[in-house]
């Protein structure tokens, strides 16, 4: 600090900028910031300018229009008098939807093929890899067609379940498996039903609590408590206890084979389009996942699974309670961009004819309003939120995961 | 066809923005960008077309001695190539017919197939000089693509088809049904309305192309496939046993098709009106391909039939074509009804019934001004 007070001046000559070195990489760096800012100015206003001349303006009135067509999956209330931005809520849920189920089930089939690939038995561990090689070497938008192809194709029509007299009998009387689509029974909540929902739900906390319990024991005194099948009980005894106390007030409503000459009636579909995307998208991106949890588990020491043996833990607790834990600090970085990667690639769902926010936004009301400007930046704001808030909730995960330093 | 009704005024609009920083540059490296990118390429569309536009596509045409007629992609009966690679159907025949009109040989003709997204850029760039491809006539595309529509050479609207085995005759029995859909089309809109003005419900499965509707259509995903009831027709004709599907009678909206070309050239587009109106006139005055050669070898009694043929006035010179131009054109396949028979008419697998598209005469909507 002295030293620099000491030392005299030199006075700041403009020169300086170009011939000291302390200088010319920020001036440079301001040029070229402000070539960049002309240059999007330019752009902009050349935009702008054209589109008024043009007679055409940025307007979001649309999106208050009526949208003028149907979607066929709609979890909230729609028709085709709903405006341009219910159809986009539509797609928007959709797209969660499918992203969300895909989401879980490939992260199940990544980390079973990837745990599995390292078996010690030869025809487990190559079936694996060549699962890992097929699905991730074929483009998700081949599967995803092929996948659906077969399931019109192999699936009996919705017409063979219909009828006094059908061709086919529903499952268990409740499912029926069509080319259209899996129908299965829904819930009707009856009076009381709520209690019954509720005890349900303290039961859930109530395993949560057990297993805690256990844990805890386990540290402290080395018992071993089973956890399995107590868990199943306290989920599931209290309940039904409570279903046939509170006189059976949640009925069933099963898919109806008379009510509709075309199509069963009643109960919950889960339609042919959305089946074929959340089972591509998760046999697809399962494969990469499957490789991640490989690499992972490869990245954990083999002195820790064999200090774990040595420690006399069979093979299946060796891999949860020591292999696994660790392998995660590697494994979930890269798992977040296979879950946006999920994300992202639910937007070819318009293949296969499932109405997410691109077919619905970006497909249907860019076409019929004609705002394709307008439209396509609503779509990429939305993938950038969604992308983002995936991103940091992993991150929040990640550091609750990873090895903590003191 | 209704489809991508609207997905071109994104791209027009965009080439309005853009296309003025463009125009400067030179053509072929123009050509070359196009195809990189849509976006790019519909920069390109303004700047090739301000060219053209300006040129004067009848001297284009005559100077090249060949006519670059935009068709689809195959359907059959309306424009689809044959085992020898040999074009032909309805709305070929109105391209060979202006290309005999034009310059006097019906297959100097460059048949350029173009899909439901890519016909009117095609269009707009030049690259085609005028679009037959069951086109319906709307206003946007009109007004706000910048297109003008010579005329209708089919009435058409929106239909519905359905196995004959489910046992439904009218589209108001279609409760609960699942619908295929071409997406991003106006028959989506036409169907929405169709359903909710008769207060039933439907399930739609939209599809992009109309080879995949036909798939699921088949395979069962869907119990009614909708698009124009032309289409319909044309597309049962290829199906292994046409007769196990019925095309119901409701007709839920107006489709006219009919040829197109850029707006602003009006040499041009007279040419192709007026080749479209003598092949009318030609059917309803009776003059065909079995005795037009008798009836243009010199004037008759009827003063209208010589001027159509040249025997009498200079119509052929007002057009800047020759004075046989009308017969040239009748010539290649005949009248307007014979185009129709042979195409897609009763005796063909296609079937069509005259129906609309019935001289005015026979109480039809097939109507030519005076050619006086």
């Amino acid at each position: 600090m002295t030293i620099t007070t000491e030392t005299p001046q030199e006075s700041f000559r403009l020169s300086m900028l170009f011939n000291d070195t302390r200088y010319r990489a920020l001036t440079f760096q301001a040029i070229a910031l402000l070539v960049l800012i002309a240059a999007v100015a330019f752009l902009f206003s050349n935009l702008m300018a054209n589109l008024e001349k043009a007679g055409l303006n940025i307007s979001f009135e649309f999106l208050g229009a009526p949208s003028g067509y149907d979607i066929n999956q709609t979890l909230i209330d729609y028709n085709s008098q709903s405006s341009n931005l219910r159809a986009a809520w539509v797609g928007i849920i959709n797209t969660l939807l499918v992203a969300f189920l895909a989401c879980i089930t490939a992260t199940f089939f990544g980390v079973t093929a990837g745990v599995l690939r390292l078996s010690n038995n030869w025809l487990v561990s190559k079936l694996m890899s060549f699962y890992v090689e097929i699905f991730r070497n074929i483009p998700v938008l081949i599967w995803l067609i092929i996948i659906y192809t077969v399931i019109t194709g192999v699936l009996p029509g919705a017409r063979a379940y219909l009828g006094e007299t059908p061709d086919k009998e529903l499952l268990f009387g409740l499912f029926a498996f069509t080319n259209r689509g899996v129908y299965a029974p829904a819930p009707i909540w009856g009076d009381g039903s709520g209690i019954v929902v509720a005890t349900f739900i303290a039961s859930i906390i109530g395993v949560f609590l057990y297993r805690r319990y256990a844990t805890k024991l386990l540290y402290d005194t080395g018992k071993l408590l089973p956890t399995g099948w107590p868990s199943l009980a306290i989920l599931i005894v209290p309940s039904i206890l409570m279903f046939y106390v509170m006189g059976q007030p949640i009925g069933l409503d099963s898919p109806d084979p008379l009510a509709n000459r075309f199509n069963l009636k009643g109960g919950i579909q889960i339609g042919a389009p959305l089946l074929a995307l959340w089972f591509a998208l998760s046999i697809y991106t399962g494969a990469f996942i499957a490789e991640n949890v490989r690499a992972g588990i490869q990245a954990v020491s083999k002195g820790q699974t064999e200090a774990a043996a040595a420690l006399g833990l069979r093979p299946r607790r060796v891999m949860n309670l020591v292999v696994l834990p660790q392998a995660l600090r590697v494994i979930i970085p890269p798992l977040i961009s296979q879950y946006l990667n999920i994300t992202k690639n639910s937007s070819l769902a318009i293949a296969v004819g499932y109405a997410d926010i691109t077919a619905t936004l970006g497909g249907i009301t860019l076409n019929q309003t004609g705002r394709a400007i307008e439209c396509v930046i609503l779509l990429m704001l939305f993938y950038l939120v969604i992308s983002l808030s995936i991103s940091s909730i992993m991150n929040v995960y990640n550091n609750a995961m990873k090895l903590k330093e003191r | 066809m209704s489809l991508e009704g609207q997905s071109l005024r994104q791209f027009d609009s965009a080439s309005k923005w853009s296309g003025k920083t463009v125009c400067s540059k030179a053509d072929i490296q123009e050509e070359v960008i196009m195809k990189k990118t849509v976006f790019l390429g519909a920069l390109t569309v303004a700047g090739l077309a301000a060219g053209v536009a300006a040129a004067g596509t009848l001297d284009d045409v005559k100077a090249r001695g060949k006519l670059n007629c935009g068709v689809t992609t195959g359907l059959v009966g309306f424009a689809a190539p044959d085992a020898n690679g040999e074009w032909s159907g309805f709305d070929v025949a109105v391209c060979r017919a202006v290309a005999a009109a034009v310059l006097g040989d019906g297959n100097a003709v460059e048949f350029v197939p173009t899909t439901g997204k890519t016909r009117f850029t095609a269009l707009a760039s030049g690259e085609i000089d005028m679009l037959a491809r069951n086109t319906t006539w709307t206003f946007s595309r009109d007004v706000d693509l910048k297109f003008t529509f010579v005329g209708v050479n089919y009435y058409d609207g929106q239909g519905f088809m359905a196995p004959k085995e489910l046992g439904v005759s009218s589209a108001k029995e279609l409760d609960g049904a699942t619908v295929c859909i071409q997406t991003g089309t106006t028959t989506e809109l036409n169907l929405a309305d169709f359903f909710r003005a008769n207060n039933i419900s439907y399930e739609p499965v939209p599809i992009e192309t109309n080879s995949e509707a036909q798939q699921q259509y088949l395979a069962g995903a869907c119990d009614v496939f909708t698009t124009d009831a032309s289409g319909l027709a044309a597309t049962r004709a290829t199906f292994e046993n046409p007769g196990d599907h019925i095309l119901l009678p409701e007709i839920v909206s107006k489709e006219p098709l009919g040829p197109l070309v850029r707006h602003g050239d009006n040499e041009w587009g007279d040419a192709v009106r007026w080749t479209l109106n003598a092949l009318i006139t030609a059917e309803e005055l009776g003059v065909t391909s079995a005795n037009i050669a008798d009836m243009s070898a010199s004037a008759g009694n009827n003063p209208e039939i010589n001027r159509l043929l040249g025997t009498e006035g200079n119509l052929g010179e007002m057009l800047g074509l020759s004075a046989d131009w009308a017969k040239n054109a009748i010539a290649v396949s005949g009248n307007y009804g014979e185009i129709f028979e042979k195409n897609i008419g009763e005796s063909t697998p296609i079937g069509l019934a005259r129906g609309l598209n019935a001289q005015w005469t026979d109480g039809g909507l097939i109507y030519s001004p005076p050619f006086r």
